[in-house]
């Protein structure tokens, strides 16, 4: 019997109410008496010296109140990289300052220079069309082979485009390639993880406001961790003291990593406000969202598989160039390393792997985490490498995975890239992805599909992450310069009901209908009764917001923490009116009583009793019922699943189609099944988009030919099947308190090589001797490949 | 967006009047220009909207052929020509999304002729008859290349009179981003031959395949056209798709059409 309310329960999401009637607050709706707007001059070139900037005409035009340049900026901090790398040399990556407005040099199309503050939007464009800019254009870096090579730099100062040279586990690597010169068979496969542009429904909105009375400052900005970027502001780029800027992220639409980082937009419209003592907006338009928001993946990898000869595997090395644009954003360096080189064991007990990670600066937006974030890029390399090995051996690829599977037997797991999995069973997983695809019947479908003149595919993939990001110690000595816990206060209020300020941010999460589940069931009181509040800096506790799936798992564990803390508070209380000890009293269903007894209080009762202290004994119990609790995880959470894809492909176009895409995943204890769901065919829209149809690019001058919807495609309805998706097959991790694993980008990971692993199929099954297309498998690129084969 | 003034004028020759000022601008159904202008890619002083022109509206059939009204919409055409030509209604149908169908007119997409349209396969593979305000041009003489016609300054389609075919088909392979033709390939079966247009696919726009024309005009079949194939030398080369995809689509597509031709 499905519950109706608490954990487990499909509670439908109470903040689509709001979205689904229009009356969500997104940063762009705040409409403030007296705002001005900010315009951005915006570079045109890829690599350029600014040799001058005239903005005399533009400031004398109608409406202009400032134009701020890189120069107004020179003395200001840069937006620093949150994590640490070193190269295999012991040597720290390269850092060069990302400034609030280029200066000197612009180095890539859509680098702001300056920025026109003017009564309108309309007035501050028609005056940047006026700032006459003398920029020199210069030989743009794009492609990340030539950047190693060029004699010419992104950043002069540093002298290389490499930032850094990493390899993990650096001591395995002499053992590693010894176990692949030795082995019996090694697969080899060359691969593109192709660049992607975030594309969240609402493009970056930031508006700036100062109160000289009081030196205080309140950004309002698209934020997926509204902390975070203050500490940013406060401690790198502006010096603000914390307790002077507040920082609020309200309703926000969509992010997929892209909104996690501090932009220098947010640092300006903050100094233009203070300068003028002007609230200053500025909301970018789809082609800046095209051209600044931070990009996702952009890997190009070598990847090989040595085996013995039975399909055991002994080793995996990969080698892979990593593009981190013209600067380094936030988690760009640990995107394509620690959330990457540490999955390449995958769910298999391979003895040896070694990767190496060059990442490489060219005259491109800058790249950082997007859903999955480095887990997506190991999870394609290793299960295409797996999926042609299996063709190689001549092993059904589903046997070669089981056969190397990490077993129940083996948890905790110490996995050869350095992790240690918690719990999980990928051959159940495995087995109920057979079933529930009804994968028996395939070969009866594929002839109905021959029968149409199409060639069908079956594709499979296994994956697993880590997210629930992140247990501070060790990430600490992995290079994060940030803790990654997060926090939650529970607020009882007199009357009963509770606000929850929680540190996680909210954009399309369903944290508001989620968290209550969880303290509503701990409670034994309605959901209904419990708010959330997030994305207000000066409401709730200092959070690390969301990403990385840690949400339900971080801060979910700190609710629960906070609301343990409430419980013990309240038995006091309920102990006290009902006369009796604390650890006599039990909390049912609401109600505080006596054990073995009939004396019993409600929950709305001891609330009351908290903030109307009568008769209450302060020297023991303090009034008020409000509880703070701080959670640091203890290792990641590694949710798995077991994937599988149906394609058709049209021999005579090259048209995919996928018919099918089934998602078995494990997430441990899943509180909302509904809103699982929804997050799980988010991510496979994502990943089947990334895998068919979704791709950035460059020319050779570094202009962005697809920085729009004409070019650039995204997955829409019609490209998309109805997804199986099941989560029936959950082993709860074993060490935070709800026992959950975290679902917001397993979709993201586990779909694209399910997909590509299907065409291949599909190509193989109609005699084309194809081994492998990149990303996206556009009908050009496979009708090539299979005249190619 | 750069500032400008709109006129709304209810007739065509108010139209008229209206676009001899200096910088004026028709306004269809604006689904190319307002985007261009958002992008202030283009600053007229002055749009003169077509779309409250009554004399513009509408679809009626006279002797064999069907007469569309320039400022009739694609959602229009579509619910309004089934019965008639089903092919063209099919087309209309498949245009962008119903946002554009029910703004976007098919005067509106002649008179920019994109590459890439649909309707210009349509007028160029049913022989149409492009009506303006001044005259009435053959299909044949209309499309002069990428987004290049006939129309003269301030020249204005009033109407577009088509044809009926025996039998008829459009085959879109769509550009996966845009939605608009990568290729596209109009069949029309008529008593005196068979005309096939291509858009979506060349340098030089819409365009007639005449060796397949000749050789469905003897056989109305797929496989009359087996023998045929496409040169490569002006078609488009881009992101989407090579010259020789193209060249490749067009034959495929050729050949569906004809299968599906009703």
């Amino acid at each position: 019997m499905p519950k109706d309310t608490g954990i487990g329960a499909a509670t439908k999401r109470r903040e689509d109410v709001r979205f689904l009637t229009g009356r969500g607050q997104y940063t762009d709706d705040i409409q403030t008496q007296g705002e001005c707007a900010a315009v951005f001059a915006r570079s045109t070139v890829a690599n350029g010296k600014i040799k001058s900037i005239d903005t005399s005409a533009a400031a004398a035009m109608p409406g202009v109140l400032a134009i701020l340049t890189g120069e107004d900026f020179a003395e200001v901090g840069g937006n620093p990289a949150g994590w640490l790398i070193n190269s295999r040399d012991g040597t720290p990556m390269h850092e060069p300052k990302r400034p609030v407005l280029a200066h000197g040099k612009v180095r890539h199309v859509g680098d702001a220079y300056a920025a026109v503050i003017a009564e309108t939007v309309q007035q501050a464009r028609d005056a940047v069309e006026a700032i006459e800019a003398d920029i020199e254009e210069l030989p743009a870096i794009v492609d990340m082979k030539d950047a190693l090579a060029a004699d010419h730099y992104v950043h002069d100062e540093i002298g290389t485009n490499q930032c850094f040279d990493w390899g993990w586990i650096e001591d395995n690597r002499a053992a590693t390639d010894e176990a692949i010169k030795n082995a019996h068979h090694v697969t080899t496969l060359e691969l593109v993880n192709n660049r992607l542009v975030p594309n969240a429904m609402e493009p970056r909105c930031s508006i700036g406001h100062y109160n000289p009375g009081t030196d205080e400052y309140i950004l309002h900005t698209t934020s997926q961790n509204p902390h975070l970027t203050r500490l940013l502001i406060s401690a790198f780029v502006m010096g603000i003291p914390e307790n002077k800027l507040t920082v609020i992220a309200p309703d926000v639409g969509g992010g997929f990593g892209s909104k996690i980082y501090h932009y220098g937009e947010e640092a300006l419209v903050l100094a233009a406000a203070k300068k003028l003592g002007r609230t200053v907006k500025w909301t970018a338009d789809r082609t800046e969202a095209f051209l600044t928001d931070a990009h996702g993946r952009d890997h190009v990898t070598k990847i090989e598989l040595a085996m013995d000869e039975e399909g055991n595997f002994l080793a995996f090395r990969t080698e892979t160039m990593a593009n981190v644009g013209a600067y380094l954003s936030n988690f760009s360096t640990a995107t394509p390393t620690f959330l990457h080189g540490t999955l390449m064991a995958g769910n298999y007990t391979v003895p040896l792997v070694y990767v190496n990670v060059k990442a490489v600066f060219t005259n491109t937006a800058p790249v950082d985490a997007y859903r999955g974030a480095g887990r997506p890029e190991a999870t394609y390399s290793l299960e295409r490498v797996i999926d042609k090995a299996a063709r190689e051996i001549g092993m059904d690829p589903i046997e070669l995975r089981r056969k190397n599977f990490v077993k129940p037997d083996q948890y905790p797991f110490a996995s050869a890239a350095g992790l240690e999995y918690d719990s999980g069973n990928y051959d159940a997983l495995m087995d109920q992805m057979e079933k529930v695809a009804d994968k028996a019947a395939f070969e009866a479908r594929r002839k109905e599909s021959e029968a149409k003149g199409l060639l069908r595919g079956f594709g499979v993939n296994a994956y697993i992450e880590a997210c629930g990001i992140a247990p501070s110690n060790l990430v600490g000595v992995l290079g994060s310069r940030v803790g990654l816990y997060d926090a939650a206060t529970v607020r009882v209020n007199a009357t009963g009901n509770l606000s929850v300020m929680v540190g996680a941010h909210s954009h399309g999460q369903g944290h508001e209908t989620v968290f209550p589940q969880v303290v509503g069931e701990m409670l034994g009181i309605d959901p209904q009764s419990i708010d959330i509040v997030h994305g207000d800096t000066s409401k709730i506790p200092f959070g690390m917001g969301t990403y990385g799936s840690r949400s339900l798992a971080v801060c979910g564990s700190a609710v629960v923490r906070a609301t343990e803390k409430i419980i013990n508070k309240a038995k006091k209380i309920a102990a006290h009116m009902l006369e009796a000890s604390d650890a006599d009293i039990e909390l049912k269903d609401g109600v505080f009583s006596v054990a073995g007894t009939d004396k019993s209080v409600s929950f709305g009762e001891v609330a009351l009793k908290a903030y109307i202290p009568h008769n209450f004994p302060l020297e023991d119990i303090e009034p008020g019922l409000e509880e703070t609790a701080f959670y640091d995880p203890a290792n990641f959470t590694y949710p798995s699943g077991a994937y599988c894809c149906e394609v058709e492909v049209d021999p005579e176009t090259g048209k995919v189609r996928v018919d099918r895409m089934t998602a078995v995943d494990d997430f441990g204890n899943v509180i909302n099944p509904m809103v699982v769901t929804g997050q799980v065919h988010g991510g496979l829209g994502q990943g089947i988009g990334q895998a068919l149809v979704e791709n950035t690019t460059y020319d050779e001058n570094g202009q962005l030919l697809s920085a729009s919807y004409m070019d650039y495609t995204m997955p829409r309805a019609d490209d998309l099947p109805f997804y199986i998706v099941d989560h029936s097959k959950g082993n709860p991790c074993t060490h935070n308190p709800l026992g959950v694993k975290g679902c917001g980008e397993a979709g993201a990971i586990g779909s694209p090589p399910t997909v590509v692993n299907a065409v291949i199929d599909a190509l193989q099954s109609g005699g084309k001797n194809v081994t492998h297309i990149d990303m996206p498998m556009t009908p050009h690129r496979v009708w090539s490949a299979m005249n190619n084969a | 967006m750069y500032a400008f003034d709109i006129e709304r004028p209810a007739s065509v020759a108010d139209a008229v009047a209206a676009l001899g000022a200096e910088d004026a601008q028709a306004l269809g159904g604006g689904q190319t220009l307002i985007p261009t202008l958002k992008q202030r890619l283009a600053a007229p002083s002055r749009l003169v909207s077509l779309s409250g022109v009554t004399e513009m509206q509408g679809v009626a059939s006279e002797a064999g052929n069907i007469r569309i009204g320039g400022a009739t919409t694609h959602a229009t055409v579509a619910s309004q020509v089934g019965g008639t030509y089903p092919a063209l209604a099919d087309l209309a149908a498949n245009i962008g999304d119903p946002a554009v169908r029910n703004r976007g007119t098919i005067g509106g997409s002649l008179a920019n002729n994109d590459p890439a349209a649909c309707y210009p396969a349509a007028a160029l593979g049913s022989g149409a008859t492009i009506i303006t305000n001044k005259r009435q041009i053959a299909a044949d003489d209309y499309f002069q290349g990428m987004f290049t016609t006939a129309l003269e300054e301030g020249e204005i389609i009033t109407a577009v009179s088509f044809p009926v075919p025996e039998k008829a088909n459009y085959q879109k392979f769509v550009q996966p981003a845009s939605r608009f033709a990568l290729v596209g390939v109009f069949v029309a079966k008529y008593s005196d031959g068979v005309r096939v247009a291509v858009t979506g696919a060349s340098n030089e726009g819409v365009h007639r395949w005449s060796a397949a024309e000749d050789a469905l005009s003897a056989i109305f079949a797929a496989d009359a056209i087996a023998g045929l194939s496409v040169a490569a030398d002006d078609l488009i080369s881009d992101l989407h798709g090579s010259a020789d995809y193209r060249a490749h689509l067009v034959k495929v597509m050729t050949g569906r059409a004809v299968k599906a031709a009703s």
